[in-house]
Parts: structure tokens; sequence; C-alpha cells
């Protein structure tokens, strides 16, 4: 038997180190399956989940518990995953004109990136808030749960999915056709 | 097109890859060390030495977020309970106990049929049982045959006994569950003999890896013992009182404590007693006095008072304290090094120009902060404790070898040193050795030095090596959390616990067969010694300082008693028994003055006595309590309610509020345990 995650993160958030450690030690596993789904790469990722490790502590005494732990922490995980695109974004930025080197380095990266089955890719390539909830959905979450975690309702998750999937199929007739 | 979906999902599952164990290693130990470091931060703007202020609507809101686990937690321990009972197969050992039960008669449980209740009352099952819990080392007196503690004493059918354990179970499970889940290290059981003192699982304590952890000694609650086969009962006294400092500590933050955390004679001990003062030249008087069991009408309690004299202070030796201060980072917090600074300056006073101070203090590197100083120079011994910074990890071996190399330079002719070690118990770094450190801490013992521990703060609190440490130190181990706690400890007991009048001092208690069936000590697990250390010299034991006081207490079944577990013997005693009934028991005490290697004895029969007074009363509530709180079985239906009665309507003077403290602490694990 094992103390549910909502005890565990209040004794946490009131200073409980050995309760925050068995969390996190609980929820590892998820939050780096989540962050594949919502990265589609190994690398990155690793990254984020380290991300959202290392912030956790300090963002712990948010938890109010008025929603479930995981749900929180998934939402925990998007934003994170957020906040790395933007930096990528802005590093992409920096990076034009950095000269020959850097895009040899980006081209490596793409080859890698190419190694990477079709649906991570395809997921790579779909618009960023498609790609969330459908890496939320992929994670076994009903669509209510996942409009908890983003933030938007069942409906919008509904119509969110349905527009991911009318991507994907687009992109595998483009491919087939090709 | 959910066809579609399902897809997808088995797709991905089949390519996410799998974490990288390295990786994953990494990132836990970032996320403890941020967690921890956002404590220390948060403690420092705190700024008071109390736990965070969660108030009264928090710490209630608290309590029902924990409360509503206990459902589900019922269910499964209850299974558990019951699973651990079935699991053992071997009953040969136990041939006379095979009946133990008293009457079995209602086959109408259904568990009657699988052989339940038969196959529980094997001494293996207790030890099972034990070691499914924590790796426990077999005490010594588990070698002959002895009830299962399960069963309360007033059980009379096999199947409310298995009732009494659904209802028991959950709150023994619970705090057992939280540890686990909590990932308390530690846990190695010490029913060890005291003597080459075997410490409670200071090994694993101290190797910990260095992370914030609490780590408690765990320990078998002493099983019933019939009288006819093991009339004798020793142990070593304990006079360290950290037990409930870590009690209070839990059960003010909303939260059980830790089984394994509650050690009922240090709760007892924690409490000054209006005992009968020694008399001549003895340096102790022992009271043994016979009551009722508040928790069972048909057994009783044998009161074993020990009231250690407190020499005039003009009187004592001089002293020469060492104190040993642990400034690591983790210190920082306000609840630790501040406090400390403000427990020394507290204590200052009581000192005179005979006696002398220095300060070592230890973090990344050991040093000497103050040079030896008379104890008057109050300005200076205070500079110096102002100028400690708390800064890098903990060294603490270099630190405890220069502080008895000092204290060995201060002591002269007739003079009593001791280093005071003052610590978070984050003892983990820069230990290379941890039984060399036992063995040195051991050996300074011999030559005169004394070490008492002082714990700081919780949250990697090693209570585990605080208590190794001081045991093998021959001191006391106190854990200090608040201010009013560290008045306690320094100054109304600084004669005491600076001050030793008797070394390694051992009770032994012979029970009279003719007059009591069954006996149980209560508490004292991690201080059971062997019979025949008793009278061995070279067994180390624990000591008593001017003024401590030492309270044990046995629950007796009397011959003829409904409460008695066990069933004659078929085929009769093999020795018939001398003594008449009059006698419950003998009551041996051996100490040896400090400095001398000989041992003296102090005896007096048990017999019945007058009615309880307040101060047995007393120490019989807090007994129960600490029976409650490690969820122990022998209460039966006696709870925190009748506790909290007994307790209150024997609080007698109480003038700086001790018992009043306990009694709301009993109201707080009332409703924590609903």
């Amino acid at each position: 038997m094992t103390v549910s995650d909502e005890t565990l993160a209040q004794a946490a958030a009131d200073g409980d180190a050995a309760a925050f450690s068995t969390l996190v030690e609980r929820h590892y596993d998820a939050v780096f399956r989540l962050a594949f789904r919502l990265t589609g790469a190994r690398a990155e990722a690793e990254d984020l989940t380290q991300d959202v490790c290392a912030g956790l502590p300090a963002k712990l005494s948010g938890f109010r518990g008025a929603s479930k732990f995981t749900t929180w922490l998934w939402r925990v995980v998007v934003n994170a995953a957020h906040d790395r695109r933007r930096r990528a974004a802005t590093r992409a930025k920096y990076a034009e004109g950095w000269g020959d080197w850097e895009v040899d380095r980006r081209a490596a990266e793409a080859e890698v990136a190419e190694a990477v089955d079709w649906l991570t890719q395809a997921m790579r390539a779909l618009p960023e808030d498609l790609r969330d909830t459908l890496a939320l959905v992929l994670d076994d979450m009903n669509h209510a749960e996942a409009g908890e975690v983003l933030g938007i309702s069942g409906g919008t998750v509904g119509w969110r999915i349905s527009e991911a999937k009318k991507h994907l199929r687009a992109m595998r007739a483009r491919e087939e056709d090709a | 097109m959910s066809d579609d979906l399902d897809d997808l999902k088995a797709m991905m599952r089949a390519a996410t890859p799998k974490p990288d164990a390295d990786r994953k290693a990494a990132d836990l130990a970032l996320a403890r060390k941020n967690f921890a470091d956002l404590q220390e931060v948060w403690d420092d703007a705190r700024q008071t030495s109390d736990r965070p202020k969660a108030g009264l609507v928090r710490g209630v809101t608290d309590m029902l977020t924990r409360m509503n686990t206990r459902g589900a937690l019922t269910a499964t321990t209850a299974l558990v309970a019951l699973g651990m009972v079935v699991v053992v197969p071997d009953w040969r050992n136990a041939p006379a106990l095979r009946g133990a039960q008293p009457v079995v008669t209602e086959a109408d449980d259904s568990l009657a049929d699988a052989g339940v209740r038969r196959e529980a009352p094997v001494p293996e099952a207790a030890e099972e049982m034990v070691l499914d819990v924590a790796p426990a080392e077999p005490a010594p007196e588990a070698e002959a045959p002895q009830p299962v503690p399960m069963p309360s004493p007033q059980v009379a059918r096999p199947e409310s006994g298995l009732a009494k354990q659904r209802q028991i179970a959950p709150q023994a499970m619970q705090s057992q569950a939280l540890s686990d889940a909590e990932g308390y290290a530690g846990g190695v059981a010490n029913t060890a003999p005291v003597g080459r003192i075997e410490q409670p699982g200071s090994d694993d304590a101290m190797a910990l890896p260095e992370m914030e952890s609490e780590a408690f000694p765990d320990a078998v609650p002493n099983a019933l013992k019939i009288t006819s086969e093991e009339p004798v009962s020793t142990f070593s006294i304990d006079v360290d009182t950290a037990s409930y400092g870590v009690v209070r500590s839990s059960l003010r933050a909303g939260y059980l404590p830790p089984r394994e955390a509650v050690r009922i004679e240090e709760m007892v001990n924690y409490f000054p007693y209006d005992y009968a003062a020694p008399e001549g030249n003895a340096p102790f008087q022992p009271t043994v006095s016979v009551t009722d069991t508040p928790w069972n009408p048909d057994t009783k309690l044998v009161h074993v008072a020990i009231q250690g004299e407190t020499p005039p202070v003009e009187d004592r030796p001089p002293l020469n304290l060492v104190f040993l201060i642990d400034t690591s980072g983790s210190m920082q917090a306000a609840n630790k090094l501040p406090l400390l600074k403000q427990s020394l300056a507290l204590m200052l006073p009581q000192l005179t120009e005979r006696d002398s101070v220095a300060i070592i203090t230890y973090a990344g590197s050991a040093g000497q902060a103050l040079a030896p100083t008379p104890a008057t120079e109050r300005e200076t011994i205070l500079g110096a404790l102002d100028r400690l910074e708390a800064g890098g990890s903990t060294a603490g071996q270099a630190g405890l070898q220069q502080a008895y190399a000092l204290a060995g330079e201060m002591s002269g002719d007739g003079e009593v040193s001791r280093v005071i070690l003052a610590t978070d118990g984050d003892f983990n770094v820069g230990i290379s050795d941890p039984e060399a450190l036992k063995d040195y801490i051991a050996e300074q013992r011999e030559s005169g030095t004394y070490l008492s521990v002082m714990g700081f703060g919780r949250g990697n609190l090693d209570d585990a090596t605080m208590q190794a440490l001081a045991q093998n130190g021959n001191g006391q181990a106190a854990y200090i959390d608040t201010l009013s706690e560290a008045q306690k400890v320094m100054v109304d007991q600084v004669t005491g616990a600076l001050y030793p009048i008797a070394d390694d001092v051992k009770i032994q208690v012979e029970f009279n067969p003719a007059a009591v069936v069954e006996y149980r000590l209560i508490g004292y697990e991690t201080r059971a010694l062997r019979r025949e250390d008793f009278n061995n010299d070279r067994v180390d034991a624990g000591d008593i300082g001017a003024g401590h006081q030492v309270t044990a207490l046995y629950e007796i079944t009397p011959v003829g008693s409904p409460a008695q577990m066990s069933d004659p013997l078929r085929y009769g005693e093999a020795e018939a028994v001398r003594g008449d009934a009059g006698e419950l028991g003998y009551f041996k005490l051996r100490y040896k003055a400090p400095g001398e290697d000989e041992s003296r004895l102090i005896e007096q029969a048990i017999v019945e006595g007058a009615e309880a007074g307040s101060e047995a009363r007393f120490a019989a509530a807090i007994a129960g309590f600490g029976q409650l709180l490690r969820g122990e079985t022998y209460l039966g239906d006696w709870g925190y309610a009748e506790a909290i009665a007994l307790a209150n309507g024997a609080k007698g003077e109480d003038p700086f509020g001790y018992r009043a403290e306990a009694v709301q602490l009993m109201r707080l694990a009332e409703s924590l345990s609903r």
C-alpha cells in the first residue's frame, strides 16, 4: 500500500524531504514518457525531464491540491516544454549568421531526427498546440483530463485531436504520393 | 477513428525509449538537492525555531487530507496483517504453545479452518513478521519459545484476537507504510546486548548517501515472557530523551511519528518525576512499586524508579566541556545553529570559574574556534559563538578526534571532561569507517572523556547514529527543537547531563514463578542485556548523571489471572519453585562509581504495595501513549482517550508544563490516528 500522491505532495510542500523524494521517484518514468511524446526525441526528452526535476521543488509550493497531483504535474511538464521551445526559437534566431559551422551542426541534428520513426517525426511537424494535446492523449489520458492539464475544455481537446489526425493523414498521404 | 488513436498509442508506446538509469539518478539527485536548498531558504526566511507555521486551518486541512487515505490503508493493511500470520510454516518448536490461545471453541470464524490461529503463536512467527518489516537480528530472548505478541492479553477468543489485529493493524501499518514510502533509512533491530554495543543500524545509517533522510533504529517490541521459562530480565538503563522530541515534532507537524522513532523508555524518561531522594552515601535510590495496569484490570504494573542524587553545585568536580559544533551548510537553518548559540548562552551562567569551555567546529574541515577558556569569561565565549558560520559539508570524524584530543589536554586530576556534539545528525560525509569511529568513541570513554549528543532540526536527523554515538560515549542523546527544550536539556539538567554519578548501571529483575506467570518489559528494546552480562563488569551499560531519573515498567500477570496468555504445561514444571508467593520478584541493580572498575550491588524484594501515586500513574500513561504510537497490541480497547484521562489525572505539580504538553500531544495523536 502506498500513500497517495496528494498526501505526499502536501507533506513535501510542508518541507518533508522524504515525501518529496518518494514523489519524484514515483513519477520520474511517466514524466520522461510524456516529455518524449512532447519533444519526439530522446535527448530533448532527457533535457526536458531534467528541467522538470530541477524546477519541481520550487513549483511544488504552488500545488494547492485543487486538482489531482498528476494533472498538476503534467501541466508543469507541458509548460516546461513550452519554455524550452521558446528558448530554442530564440537560439535559432541568434544562430542565423553564425556561419557554416552552425549550419552543419543543425544538418547533423536533422539527420538524427530522421532516424526517429515516422510518428515522432510527424508529431514534430504538427503545430504546437496540436502536438501537446496529442501527446497527452497518447499518454492514456482522456479528453477531460487532457483538457484540465492544458486549461481547455474537453470538447476543444476532441477537436484538436481530430485536427491532429487530419494533419497526420495528410502527411502520410503526401509521403505515399512521393 | 478511435481505432486510429489506439494504433497511434501503440506506435508511440513502442517508440518511447526507457529513461536512462544514470540520467534518472542524476535528475533525482538534482531534484532532492534543489528541494533541500529551498528548505534552507525558507527556514532562513522564517527566523523562528518553530516548525513551519502551518496554522490551525492548514493543520486541520492537512489532517483531513491525510485521513482520507486511511480507509484505503485499512483494507490493505488488514490483508497484510492476515497474510503475515498465514505465511509461517514452522510450528514444531513450540509444542507447548500450540494451545496458547486461551479458549478455542468458536469454530464459526472462517479462518479457524485454515488453521490460522494455531500457527500464529509460534516464535518464528514473530521473527518472520519482523523480518518482513526490517532486516532485524533475532533477539537473544527469542530463542526460547514465546507466545507471539500479537493478541492482546484480554483476548478471550481467537476470533476477537483477529478482529483486534484488524483494528490495530491500520495504525501500526500506517506508520510503516508512511515510513516505507518516505524512504526512511536505517531500521535495523537492536535487541542485541548493549554489552559490545552492537549499535542500531548505525552502519547503514552512517553509510547513507548524502541526501535529506532521517534514520531511526528499529527494534522489535519486547515479547511477553513466561516466568517459569525465563524468570530473569536484564537491561541497561537509558537516560536519553531524543525520541520524545522527535515524536513531538512529528505530531506538531501533523503526522504520526514513524513507529521505529518511538522509544517508550525515552518518552517516559523525558519527564521529571517526584521520586524519593537517595539517603546516605548511595548515589541513587531505587523505588520499586506495584500498581494496577491502566489498560488491563487483570495484570499489574511493576514500576521501577531510580532517582540520582543531586550533589550541591560547589561539591561537584570541575567540568571541562568541549563543544563540538557541526557548522555544515545544513546547520544554517534558524532552528539549528542559531538555536544552538542561544542554548549555549543559556547554559553558561550555570557554570563556575573552575569550569572551562572550548569550542571545536567541523564542516569541510575541523578547526578550533575557542581555546579552553574559563566558563566565567562569558563575553569571550559568546563572541566565539557569534563568529560561527555555517558552510561546507560535514567531516565529523576529524572534528571528533580533535575535540577528544583537546578534552584530553584540558583534563586535570579529579576533573570531568565531556565532549558535547551538536549536530543535525548529518554525519555521513568524511567517515571512512563507521566501525572505527564507534571503537574510537568507546576507547575515549575508557580514558574518562564522555560524549553527549544534541540533535537539532529535522530533515536529515540521523537518530540512529546519534544514539549509537551517545551510547558508545556513555552520554545522553537529546533532541532540541525549541528554545524551551534547550532550556530543559542544557539548563534544568545541566548538572545531570554533564556530571556522571554512576557508570554502567544495569538492572536485573527476577520474577517469582509462584506469583507471576508472565511478564513483559515495556520499552528498553535497544537496551536488552544478556542475563550473564549483569555480573560481568566488563560489559558496558548506561550511565546516570546527577539528578537524573530513570523509570522502567514491567507489565506482569499474577498467577491465576484471566489475562494469562500461555497455558500451563501439561506435565508440570521440571523443578519445584522456591520461595513464597508473597514476593513478586527480586530487584537487583549494579553500578560503578565514576572511575571505578568494580561494580556495586543494590537489591530489594518486589512486593505488592499501596495505591499508585500520581508519578507512577503518569509514567504509565506515557508508556501507554508510546505503545499506542507504536501500534502495539497489548492495550486492547484502551486508547488515546483513556491515556489522556489518566495523564490529566496525574499531572501533579508540573511546574514546567511538560506534562500538560504531553496531554496536548496525546490529543493531537488521537485526532491524527482516526
